[in-house]
């Protein structure tokens, strides 16, 4: 749609950018303003410079968790992604099927995301819980408190319980947008079963995709309440994220200087990946609208 | 003629054989099957706890409760340390939502209708807010409140959630918007309608779905939030998940009850699920689907 230019614009933004800069802004240079300085107490407080960030990016704390951080989207990126398309390519694509199909898996996405974490705390229980009881009646020494592996292995099942459905359900939103005619025409040409998903499929989800995997990444990067209800960040800190490291720091141990630092440093990571999130947004939505616009003059 | 027989010939075997590869229509609904079952042994284990008396919990391992009994849920509506919880919840979600879908209907006009300086940026900077990491505002929302005096209050964790909400509903909003054609606006202007009465008499009816899809999602996304709502809140507005986690950590033993108070959080998401299901996809997707 072309758009007039219009700086009248600004009057319609203006409540939301007067919202946004009373709870984004005004907090954001609370924490801009402690990462430079440092504190004895009573509120006195004097210029540090960079001090804070140095000792964040040389510290091994850090780096641990942002390691554990980055290899934990990277576990869950490749489970949950193929687990969705493929999901979404079986459901059916009409009848009684479709809605059940839609309302149940949407469900897990509705629930608090703490109450995800105690039903999962709760369920891998080996005195009361379904799955810890199954596992230890195989056999199994599973034990999501003591073992890092098992804490692991919980928390990522967990998130793939809790999220896939946000894959699947986009990926399901490009797959019925593909009209019968290509089906047709592909079987008229006898093209195999993956040739099919190669050709057809693929490149019409190609949008919805990048959009879940992008938002499945930033969601698993700052994930913090569904692992610290299960395990707290243990054992140890084996399963210590970003989010419950920051945390821990500023709430826990009341290290303002240094949890702002560490604020700032992720708050970078996130808008660089927000920039290449927004740009492939735009982008998709060009292309949309190059593709209607070609339909229209046809 | 000879194309068209050859044609229809061809696609009867690579019909066959289309259906053998994708494992036939049987494995083909299997697989949802499954994952759903995946999906609902979880919250199926959690009902059925919440359906037992502590003792049967720690004592004898069953599949369904042998002695069903509510009491669990009569300890949740007749404690107000519990049930308070629920209340307080609803009434920021509620404010939240309302704040949100408010303030996010002009922008997002602003931002379907018309370019102005620096429109693209502002744009991606609600993004960026959206994408925030509520861990990084954690302390410096606590000491905002504190310091103006909404500590522990409904609204302070109302205009907290407005972070990642209002941008939310601006982008889901942008993208109902942008589906209606601008002739629309053109037309109603010639017919003489000033732009609030047009606004509210025939833009928003127009974009009904959307406003729904919109607050719902704000809602939804208010309500599942711990970290913020946790932090800016003590007594007289703790909100049910706060009271849920520190419950667990006070006793770590009143199974029955947890379970019980998780069953009933998710109830409200269940229940509007299904006005929204051909939405999920876009809402999730900020509009942009």
């Amino acid at each position: 749609m072309d758009k007039t230019w219009n700086n009248k614009g600004w009057f319609f933004v203006l409540p939301v950018l007067a919202l946004v800069l009373f709870s984004a802004a005004i907090p954001l240079m609370t924490v801009v303003n402690y990462s430079v300085q440092d504190t004895f107490g009573n509120n006195v407080f004097f210029w540090a410079g960079s001090e804070w960030f140095e000792e964040l990016l040389h510290s091994q704390r850090f780096h641990d968790a942002l390691w554990r951080q980055f290899l934990f989207s990277a576990i869950i990126l490749a489970i949950e992604v193929p687990l969705g398309i493929g999901v979404a390519l079986a459901m059916p694509r009409k009848g009684w099927g479709v809605p059940v199909c839609l309302v149940t898996m949407a469900l897990p996405l509705l629930i608090p995301w703490n109450v995800v974490g105690t039903i999962w705390q709760i369920f891998g229980r080996v005195d009361i819980g379904l799955l810890g009881h199954t596992l230890f009646g195989l056999g199994l020494d599973y034990n999501y408190v003591r073992d890092p592996l098992d804490a692991w292995i919980t928390i990522i099942v967990m998130d793939v319980w809790h999220w896939t459905s946000l894959v699947v359900l986009l990926c399901y939103a490009g797959l019925v947008s593909i009209p019968e005619a290509y089906y047709q025409a592909a079987r008229i040409d006898g093209a195999s079963r993956w040739a099919v998903f190669r050709y057809i499929q693929l490149p019409k989800m190609h949008r919805v995709l990048l959009i879940a995997i992008l938002l499945r990444f930033m969601d698993s990067f700052m994930i913090y309440t569904e692992p610290f209800v299960v395990t707290g960040g243990g054992p140890g800190n084996s399963t210590t994220f970003l989010s419950i490291d920051l945390v821990k720091m500023a709430i826990g141990q009341f290290d303002l200087g240094k949890a702002a630092a560490m604020s700032l440093v992720y708050f970078l990571i996130i808008l660089l990946l927000s920039w290449i999130f927004y740009t492939v947004m735009t982008n998709a939505g060009a292309e949309r609208g190059r593709a209607t616009g070609g339909e229209g003059g046809r | 003629m000879t194309e068209v027989a050859e044609s229809v010939a061809g696609r009867m075997p690579a019909a066959s054989r289309t259906r053998r590869m994708a494992g036939g229509p049987r494995l083909r609904r299997l697989v949802p099957a499954l994952y759903i079952a995946f999906l609902l042994v979880p919250i199926y284990w959690l009902v059925n706890m919440s359906l037992k008396t502590n003792e049967e919990i720690v004592s004898i391992f069953s599949i369904w409760p042998k002695h069903p009994t509510l009491a669990n849920y009569m300890v949740i509506f007749t404690d107000p340390s519990w049930y308070s919880g629920y209340i307080n919840s609803i009434i920021y979600v509620v404010m939240n939502m309302a704040i949100s879908v408010t303030v996010a209907l002009p922008a997002a006009y602003a931002f379907s209708r018309y370019r102005f300086l620096g429109d693209k940026h502002l744009f991606f900077w609600l993004l960026t807010n959206r994408m925030a990491p509520p861990a990084v505002f954690a302390l410096p929302f606590f000491q905002l409140y504190s310091a103006v005096g909404l500590f522990d209050t409904h609204i302070a964790v109302a205009l907290a959630h407005c972070l990642f909400n209002v941008p939310l509903a601006v982008w889901i909003l942008e993208g109902f918007m942008s589906g209606v054609p601008k002739e629309i606006d053109e037309t109603a202007y010639i017919d003489g309608y000033s732009f609030p009465r047009f606004f509210v008499k025939i833009f928003m009816p127009l974009i009904a779905s959307g406003i729904g899809v919109a607050a719902f999602f704000c809602f939804m996304f208010s309500w599942v939030e711990l970290l913020l709502s946790r932090t800016l809140t003590s007594v007289d507005a703790k909100p049910i998940a706060a009271t849920m986690t520190r419950t667990v950590s006070a006793s770590g033993l009143d199974w029955g009850v947890l379970a019980a108070a998780g069953v009933l959080t998710i109830v409200p998401g269940a229940l509007v699920i299904w006005f929204v299901r051909n939405y999920i996809a876009k809402g999730f997707a900020l509009g942009r689907v």
